[in-house]
């Protein structure tokens, strides 16, 4: 009992404190490749913590859906990071639910974010949810594609299980089915997490806009849990993505010396798959709005290929 | 007891019909014992079926009149009961809803009128249920469909309504030939209309008779649950009606024809060949994304929900579809498990698409407009209204801890389990149905993002809804009643599956709940051995857990830190509505990405006096096409019309004429006769 909760613990621990790294280190190494200097890789923990202490102005438009959006979001999004494996092959809350609870815990977070664009009454935040919700909802089948050809591998839906499968079955994500599911999901995470070429957080430009739009009237504590939030989730999916597919070095249990191992092994992934989307970042350019439907179109080609795979191979 | 309580409700939905008519020039006293009459009788319909479901057994009752060629009989099997059960809940929180609803109508129109026939409707509604023969299912079916006819018809002087309930009776007509034609087949297998006498019969008759009778029964009743593609009438219908009305139809009416494709997959069919459910499957899966398509572009809130009820049926019939494909497969576990998601989905879908029915009435008696780009800002003056119906959106959406989340999960689960149950080709069709259905819920989302905000968010985009004023008590009442339901079937999601038992006990010969349950009542799985887990009792206690942790106390911190100021407004003078985004502004992007189904036209028409550049007026009017009506209704209306054209050449008007007609058949059917 004792044991869980420390494992817990230092699941949300990893979970809370590694975000904001991750997203720093996209953003200084995206830098470096395009020769500018960029903001240090501890720069969004500086931002959040400025951002916690500051006081906020809230649109006298805004409801109380507006206020209770930040808090939604972010424990929606803390609650699927808890049911994915990390470190070791168990999820501390994976009896809560597994990978569709964690895909539909996403989507709780931004449901309610989109109300909150709305909520505002600019034409802004209606702008970034019409176009969220638009973008999200057409990933959704070849997420569900992916997750349905690694679910069939292991016969359930819990990551857990999903890990394990992915453990005994060692290299088995050369396989075909195994690949084509991978480069569907990795096509879907950086749909869903706002990287170039089909957002780039970093323009405010209304033209460009996805999910900044939505929570421009933003400010202080709140727009802190909403940009902690968005970090946590592109964790959460990256950790989704490597920890299904390339489960080395996955504990069997959180044990000291294994515990450093795993961690280890989890940073080395993350790092590996950070440089991946960096690159891919630098080497695109962002697509047009209305091309960002064929995209998601051969993500869902490619979840498709993966469970024709399944059997064929 | 079960006999007496169901017996009892019936009296009194009755007695409180009449009655009502009887008041109709007191509209006061008749609208409190219709709605009165209502309420106690579902309430005793509620006791009666939950004792009937715990029972698990079935109650036969016979009914004082009929006779022994026509009997009139009902029987109470748990199938029965639990579509019981969802009426009564269903219309109990209606009919509390409309003790204020009806108020506004007191003196404008006649409630004498309305309480009858709303009485009459859940009582004939109660009999389709219950009903144990043909003959006797038939003519409370009619009834139920006269009387729901009657009830769109209510608000008759407007043109629309007058349309949309004549597409009504003639679609269900059809629909109720249909049925008839398949119970006529059955019926002379059986030698009996006793629908016990058709328990596995289907199974045992030649293969093509047997499919021709499943078609007939699927479209016969797919008609009544909004089926694509012979839903047509149901984006028309339910808006127009009255929103209680509305509720009771989308909620429960249109359930009646899942209640006949339950009975007669389930009951009548034993090991059903495998194209039978991918048929069903697959047009689930078709009515899930066309309906959930549609109404994303409908900006009538009322209409918008229509299409919604279309979607649905979609996902009860995938679990159906499934589960009819487990029990060609020879999988009765997995064929429970499917079953249970799709009846679990109709009571959910009863549940909150009442409740957002309700939401909507209230919202439609407040600004008098069913046009979402006309409201705006509601959140303010109806709160709970608004919180109700942000329930209800959460909950249709399927995300957790609501129960459309419950019962998609299910759905998913027994998609999943499919893939591994055969060989053959057919087994992508789960996964592929799988995905769909997340993307159908996916845009649900959508859907409801737009369906809360525009009308509850942000700015009143008119005075009338400037000046809206929240819904009366008994109307806050019912919503939260169904409210609470909701959220009751979402958390308590593992109490409330023991209650299948013993309709999959009944149907398929397997109680699945013990497996189903897991972490002592936390948890449910999919009852395989490694199956996923979900607790939505446990993701509603972190939520409360962290809100009550963190969120409570840092927010009233923070609150002292923060100021109300206006929101970014690009430096003009102010923020008006004219700023916000529109329901069509919206759902743009779609309408563009999905252009090859929706064929979008717009025109614009500016009028100006000096400079096109300065327009004084501007026109704008964007439209969508309905491919299957222009493609496939309208012709075939058409054809009808000319064929009716060419028949009336024999209508002469003269009586001799007609008798010459009458002695003919005569004649044919004597030959007929002696033939046979």
């Amino acid at each position: 009992m004792i044991e869980r909760l420390i494992e817990s613990g230092a699941q949300l621990f990893l979970l809370l404190a590694l975000a904001p790294l991750v997203t720093g280190f996209i953003r200084k190494l995206k830098a470096k490749l395009q020769t500018r200097r960029g903001p240090g890789i501890v720069q969004p923990y500086r931002d959040l913590g400025k951002l916690f202490r500051k006081s906020m102005v809230i649109p006298e438009t805004a409801s109380w859906i507006f206020t209770a959006t930040p808090w939604i979001l972010f424990f929606s999004t803390v609650l699927a990071g808890m049911m994915i494996p990390m470190v070791t092959a168990e999820a501390p809350l994976g009896l809560f639910g597994g990978a569709l609870a964690v895909i539909y815990l996403l989507g709780l977070g931004r449901f309610f974010l989109a109300l909150s664009g709305l909520d505002t009454g600019t034409s802004f935040g209606g702008l970034g949810s019409s176009r969220e919700m638009t973008i999200s909802a057409l990933a959704e089948p070849a997420l569900m594609l992916a997750i349905f050809t690694v679910a069939i591998g292991a016969g359930s839906t819990s990551m857990s299980e999903i890990a394990r499968t992915a453990i005994e079955q060692h290299w088995r994500f050369f396989a075909p089915a195994q690949m084509f599911a991978f480069a569907a999901l990795a096509l879907v995470l950086i749909a869903e997490t706002g990287h170039i070429p089909v957002d780039n957080p970093a323009t405010h430009l209304e033209l460009t806009m996805i999910h900044e739009a939505m929570i421009l009237e933003y400010s202080g504590p709140y727009l802190a849990l909403v940009e902690w939030a968005a970090s946590i989730k592109q964790l959460v999916l990256m950790t989704l993505l490597i920890n299904c597919f390339w489960p080395l070095g996955l504990q069997p249990a959180w044990s000291g010396f294994g515990a450093l191992w795993g961690i280890g092994w989890l940073l080395a992934k993350l790092l590996f798959l950070s440089c991946a989307i960096v690159l891919l970042e630098t080497t695109n350019a962002k697509m047009r709005l209305f091309r960002i439907p064929e995209l998601l179109a051969v993500a869902f080609t490619l979840g498709s290929l993966a469970l024709v795979s399944t059997f064929l191979f | 007891m079960i006999a007496k309580l169901f017996l009892s409700a019936f009296v009194v939905w009755l007695t409180g019909a009449v009655a009502a008519l009887a008041l109709g020039r007191h509209p006061a006293a008749a609208r409190r014992v219709a709605c009165g009459s209502a309420l106690v009788g579902s309430l005793l319909d509620l006791a009666g079926s939950m004792a009937a479901i715990f029972a698990g057994n079935s109650t036969v009752i016979g009914l004082p009149f009929g006779n022994p060629a026509f009997v009139c009989a009902i029987r109470i099997d748990p199938l029965s009961a639990f579509f019981n059960m969802t009426l009564g809940v269903l219309a109990a929180a209606v009919s509390l809803y409309s003790f204020g609803y009806l108020r506004e109508m007191e003196g404008k129109r006649n409630l004498g009128a309305f309480g009858f026939f709303l009485n009459l409707l859940l009582l004939s509604l109660a009999l389709v249920f219950t009903a144990s023969n043909a003959f006797f299912f038939l003519v409370a079916w009619e009834v139920m469909t006269l009387v729901a006819f009657c009830l769109i018809l209510f608000e008759h002087e407007k043109e629309q309504t007058r349309k949309a309930g004549m597409l009504f009776f003639i679609m269900s007509h059809a629909g109720t030939g249909l049925l008839l034609i398949a119970f006529l087949v059955l019926a002379s297998a059986s030698g009996s209309l006793d629908f016990s006498s058709f328990h596995l019969l289907a199974s045992r008759m030649p293969p093509l008779q047997q499919g021709a009778v499943f078609l007939l029964f699927l479209f016969g009743f797919g008609v009544k649950a909004g089926l694509v593609p012979v839903h047509i009438w149901l984006p028309d219908a339910h808006p127009v009606a009255p929103s209680n009305v509305s509720a009771l139809m989308s909620g429960i009416v249109i359930k009646a024809g899942i209640y006949g494709m339950a009975r007669v997959f389930f009951d009548f069919y034993g090991q059903p060949p495998l194209w039978m459910g991918t048929v069903v499957l697959a047009l689930g899966v078709a009515s899930a994304l066309l309906g959930v398509l549609y109404a994303l572009m409908a900006h009538d809130l009322k209409r918008l929900l229509a299409w919604h009820s279309i979607e649905n049926i979609g996902i009860i019939l995938m679990g159906f579809g499934a589960a009819l494909m487990f029990r060609a497969l020879g999988y009765d576990n997995l064929a429970a498990l499917a079953l249970i998601a799709g009846l679990y989905h109709t009571f959910n879908h009863a549940t909150f698409k009442g409740l957002l029915f309700l939401g909507a009435g209230a919202v439609v008696e407040a600004t008098h407009t069913r046009n979402m780009e006309e409201m705006g800002g509601l959140i303010r003056r109806m709160p709970v209204t608004a919180a109700c119906f942000l329930v209800g959106a959460v909950a249709i959406s399927g995300l957790p801890p609501l129960n459309g989340f419950v019962s998609e999960w299910l759905t998913y689960q027994a998609l999943l389990a499919g893939f591994g149950t055969t060989q053959s080709l057919t087994r992508v069709m789960f996964p592929i149905a799988g995905s769909l259905l997340a993307l159908t819920a996916a845009l649900a989302a959508v859907c409801f993002v737009k369906a809360f905000a525009i009308p509850f968010l942000a700015l009143p985009r008119s005075d009338k809804a400037a000046e809206a004023r929240e819904a009366s008590f008994p109307m806050l009442a019912g919503m939260t009643a169904l409210a609470a339901v909701s959220v009751a079937l979402g958390l308590g999601a593992t109490w409330f599956i023991p209650v299948f038992d013993p309709i999959t006990q009944q149907t398929l010969g397997v109680r699945v709940s013990a497996a189903l349950v897991t972490a002592h009542g936390w948890a449910l799985s999919p009852g395989t051995p490694h199956g996923g887990t979900i607790s939505t009792a446990g993701i509603a206690l972190f939520f409360l857990l962290a809100g009550a942790a963190f969120a409570l106390p840092l927010a009233l911190r923070w609150r002292r830190r923060s100021t109300r100021g206006p929101a970014w407004d690009c430096g003009l003078p102010g923020l008006t509505a004219d700023n916000e985004y529109t329901a069509t502004a919206f759902s743009k992007p779609l309408r563009m990405i999905f252009s090859a189904l929706y064929r979008p036209s717009r025109s614009i028409e500016a009028e100006y006096e000096v400079s096109p550049y300065y327009p004084s007026e501007i026109h704008f009017e964007s439209k969508i096409e309905h491919t299957l009506e222009k493609r496939f209704y309208d012709p075939l209306r058409e054809r009808i019309l000319a064929a009716a054209n060419r028949m009336r050449g024999i209508q002469a008007g003269s009586i001799n004429v007609y008798l010459a007609y009458i002695f003919i058949t005569l004649i044919l059917l004597l030959l007929f006769g002696v033939r046979g």
